[in-house]
């Protein structure tokens, strides 16, 4: 029987150079694994792999030396762990992120909820080529947002109350960008300048700012062959259905608009920037559909 | 905010990140609930990763003032045992 390896590619299955031999890829979201996969994780790899797993560049495991023979085994063996092969070839990969503020005291956005969400809409999807999304809860950027085919970096809108605040000048001094100052003991935030890092308010000794999750968006990264900084293109975003609707614009734009086998930032280049854009602030303004 | 009297008195200027915070922490812990700490900490690092790390630990911050050669004074008061 011919084996049809685009179709196991699709699900997860890579074919490696030893003949017959797969390196099986698990979907994983968000970096997060439970104890309980990692045992039918482990028992897979000793049963049917060489007892070891990879670790991939984006938060994946993959279980290397899966023979063509045993595949409906390994399949059934993972799902009773709980554990889904992931997915390889020209559609949305896994979604990558960073712990955020459920454990992060630097995190400005809840980045595990936002991933399972971004997976349950986005993943596996059929593109004319793979699209990655990459999760960032601040402006720290352990994720690398901008490598990304749709990077998302959390921030916080800030505002200050001036019932709490002592005038210690603390947030000035904590603020990177310049954007805090204080004259005659009131604070006075540069919107222009500010980055939604939310440092004055984490740091804020007295409690006197309030703080409001949004999103930071990047547009068209690419960390391969050639490597480009994703680039932004609407402002701060404080709604989750906007981010959703903007994410649902960009894949809508690079299905209608990419050759095959042509990366989202290279659709971008060959059509013009200004018709991504158009797209994206048509989905921030809520004018889509 | 007017005059803040403290219990005790810690200087960290002589002492760098993070035994900074390490110092200030276990002085709270030698503390009764409710007592104030007043802290002598530098500019930079000290001022800017000490009163988040006390405001982390669930001690309430009651002022931070500016001495004229560019030390602080903050001042904690204990909260928890």
């Amino acid at each position: 029987m011919a084996v049809d390896y685009a179709v196991l590619k699709k699900g997860g299955f890579m074919r490696q150079k030893q003949k017959n031999h797969f390196s099986l890829r698990l979907s994983v979201v968000g970096g997060q694994v439970t104890a309980e996969q990692l045992v039918a994780i482990t028992e897979v790899a000793k049963k049917f792999g060489r007892g070891y797993i990879h670790l991939t560049s984006r938060q994946g495991i993959e279980i290397p030396f899966i023979r063509l023979e045993d595949i409906d085994s390994v399949k059934a063996a993972l799902a009773e762990g709980g554990v889904s092969p992931g997915v390889c070839g020209p559609r949305v990969r896994t979604i990558t992120a960073c712990q955020g503020a459920a454990v992060c005291p630097n995190g400005c956005i809840e980045t595990e909820e936002l991933a399972r969400e971004l997976n349950d809409r986005y993943f596996g999807q059929e593109l004319p080529h793979k699209f990655k999304f990459g999760v960032t809860g601040c402006q720290n950027n352990c994720l690398k947002a901008e490598e990304n085919d749709l990077g998302i970096k959390g921030g916080v809108r800030v505002s200050w109350k001036a019932d709490k605040c002592f005038a210690c000048g603390l947030c000035a001094k904590l603020c990177r960008e310049g954007a805090v100052s204080i004259h005659d003991g009131k604070v006075a935030i540069d919107s222009g300048k500010c980055n939604y890092c939310g440092r004055c308010a984490f740091g804020c000794p007295a409690d006197a700012y309030e703080t409001a999750p949004g999103y930071l968006l990047s547009f068209g990264g690419l960390f391969g062959n050639r490597i480009q900084k994703g680039s932004p293109i609407v402002p701060f975003v404080e709604d989750k259905e906007k981010l959703f609707a903007i994410c649902d614009a960009a894949l809508q734009f690079f299905r209608e608009n990419a050759n095959p086998s042509e990366r989202f930032r290279s659709t971008i280049e060959r059509v013009g920037k200004e018709k991504l854009d158009e797209a994206v602030w048509k989905a921030y303004n809520g004018e889509t559909k | 905010m007017a005059y803040i009297k403290a219990d005790e008195r810690l200087d960290i200027t002589d002492v760098v990140c993070p035994v900074t915070f390490v110092k200030t922490k276990v002085a709270l812990e030698e503390m009764e609930e409710g007592q104030i700490l007043q802290v002598h900490l530098n500019d930079g690092e000290p001022v800017q990763n000490v009163p988040r790390s006390v405001k982390d630990e669930g001690h309430r911050i009651l002022k931070l003032e500016e001495n004229d050669d560019g030390t602080y004074e903050l001042f904690i008061r204990k909260v928890g045992e």
